[in-house]
């Protein structure tokens, strides 16, 4: 049993439940222990930093220091989300890298009886642990119900793999690592040319219209690419991608609908949970179509009307004026 | 009386190279484009992030506080990361960011004011709150997309995905007295930063 302190950020408590629900679920068959960081604050996630710089780094430093009180045999932070993963990263980093921040942060943590060493912990995303710590052999021992013939789309979105300070995930634009541990699942990834693109961030509130072409590019290529549900890894991108993909339907006239679950989730369905127990069916997108290919119900579900998907219909407007998406190659073997 | 020495004031381009941590390597840019051309949101910005290294450069301050370009910043890193001179390009959006708020140069107040309604949410409970944020900055900014908005509101409610209230640490004094130290320190350095 390995022991992590565990970062949950402020979405696992409420919009992105379901990630904490399925993580909890399969914890015990990753064999590890998760330690929640006593009392933590949020992040800050994309915007204090852009009204302050030194609270910004002062917020995350007070979470810093207690993780570091709080180490008992382990000093490996693990956050869930992209955008807390990197945040306390980046404090540390540059806490290491630039004294004067450094200084100035603790002369702040000061003012409430706190003090933090940089590099006294090891900050690491979810999916680093799962991939380079517990291994792709031992998820392979795990499953029980093979996630067989389920396309799924591998979403890694941008704070995880970049700047990727560590040089955790091989590659910034193509990484493979969330591919691989989905395949140790039994499922079909597809070649998701977009993996690594933007979910729109917080253009969803600032400027909806920027954020929807965003969301429609990834969610035009899963469904090109003929991928049943689109995975992620991030609490921001699963809103982003599930929340609005309505809006952005209507916004360019389309009728998508590509479900959007956490690796989580479906690890947790291989594993041989159910799915109340890794919080499926709390989805905006009906996710229900595409896990009856792999034999599960979701039972219980809220939904505001019966979704009446015609799938791989021609939707795509005709007076679309975006540069054009490269075609999908789909071996006959996988496109059955 | 000591006579003042005349000091030359910090170029722009130097106050946005100290108000970035680490080296941003700002001065290494060779103006190549491929920031912009990597950028999702170039094509909404008033001026691609190659636009704006040069504008900085050229002491183009208010323009560039002015433009829309930090705000459509979504932190995505490929500019970052594809930058044949490593220039910090993310971070240094973040800093255009808030010498914009602070000197209250960007008009569209949107995207200002997003970041500062959350902060008050992070400063107040130690928590950001999804829904203060959204229907807070709906009201204020896109009051017709607020019916759209709270819609989906209602649904990830009935799914449990949102709260009425956020959620509040043990220790909120504890954390409010380390960001007001954190800003009274900030405000001292840029005090001498200008002297
Ligand atoms: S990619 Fe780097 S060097 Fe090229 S224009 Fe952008 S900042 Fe300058
Ligand atoms: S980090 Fe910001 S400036 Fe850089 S490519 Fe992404 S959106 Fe553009």
């Amino acid at each position: 049993m390995s022991k992590y302190l565990f970062y949950p950020g402020c979405s696992l408590q409420r919009s992105a439940r379901p990630y904490l629900d399925s993580l909890v679920a399969i914890k015990d068959d990753l064999d590890i222990e998760l330690l929640e960081i006593d009392d933590w604050n949020c992040c800050g996630a994309t915007e204090y930093i852009s009204v302050a710089r030194l609270p910004a780094y002062a917020l995350n430093g007070r979470n810093l220091a207690l993780a570091a009180n709080q180490s008992n045999g382990t000093s490996t932070v693990v956050a869930p989300c992209s955008a807390c993963y990197l945040n306390l990263a980046k404090t540390d980093r540059y806490m290491r890298i630039d004294p004067d921040l450094n200084a100035s942060v603790n002369d702040a943590l000061a003012a409430g009886g706190l003090h933090y060493d940089p590099g006294t912990v090891t900050v690491r995303h979810l999916l680093d642990i799962i991939y380079h710590q517990i291994g792709i052999e031992a998820i392979k021992r795990k499953v029980v119900r093979p996630l067989t013939g389920l396309r799924v789309a591998p979403y890694y979105g941008c704070m995880i793999v970049r700047p990727d300070y560590e040089n955790r995930f091989g590659s910034p634009e193509y990484p493979d690592v969330l591919d691989q541990v989905l395949r140790a699942l039994g499922a079909t990834v597809v070649d998701f040319p977009v993996k690594t693109h933007c979910c729109g961030g917080h253009m969803t509130q600032i400027s909806p219209p920027v954020a929807y072409e965003l969301i429609r590019r990834l969610i035009y290529a899963a469904d090109s690419y003929q991928a049943d549900i689109l995975a992620t890894l991030c609490p921001m991108c699963q809103l982003n991608l599930d929340a609005y993909q309505d809006d952005m339907n209507k916004h360019f006239a389309t009728d998508y609908s590509v479900p959007i679950v956490y690796f989580t989730q479906l690890m947790g369905l291989a594993f041989g949970h159910e799915p109340q127990e890794l919080g499926l069916g709390k989805e905006m997108v009906d996710p229900r179509p595409a896990l009856a290919k792999v034999g599960v119900a979701v039972e219980g579900m809220v939904s505001a009307e019966t979704t009446s998907t015609k799938r791989h219909s021609q939707r795509r407007r005709k007076d679309d004026p975006s540069l054009p998406m490269p075609q999908p190659l789909i071996k006959e073997e996988d496109a059955s | 009386m000591t006579p003042i020495a005349p000091t030359k004031p910090r170029s722009f381009l130097e106050q946005v190279e100290a108000g970035t941590p680490g080296d941003s390597r700002l001065s290494m840019c060779i103006q190549c484009g491929t920031c912009g051309g990597s950028c999702p949101s170039a094509e909404d910005m008033d001026y691609s992030p190659r636009q704006i290294f040069a504008m900085i450069r050229a002491d183009m301050k208010d323009r560039v506080l002015r433009s829309n370009s930090p705000w459509y910043c979504v932190s995505c890193y490929y500019c970052t990361i594809r930058c044949p001179q490593e220039v910090h390009i993310t971070d240094i959006m973040y800093t255009l960011k808030h010498m914009a708020i602070e000197a209250d140069l960007y008009r569209d107040s949107a995207a200002p004011d997003l970041s500062n309604t959350f902060v008050s949410y992070v400063e107040n409970n130690g928590r950001s709150f999804e829904f203060g944020l959204a229907t807070r900055h709906y009201l204020k900014h896109q009051p017709l997309n607020l019916v759209g908005a709270a819609a989906m509101g209602l649904e990830m409610f009935s799914k449990g995905r949102m709260d009425w209230r956020p959620e509040k640490i043990k220790q909120t004094k504890q954390l409010r007295a380390i960001l007001k130290r954190a800003k009274a320190i900030e405000a001292s350095q840029k005090m001498e930063a200008v002297a």
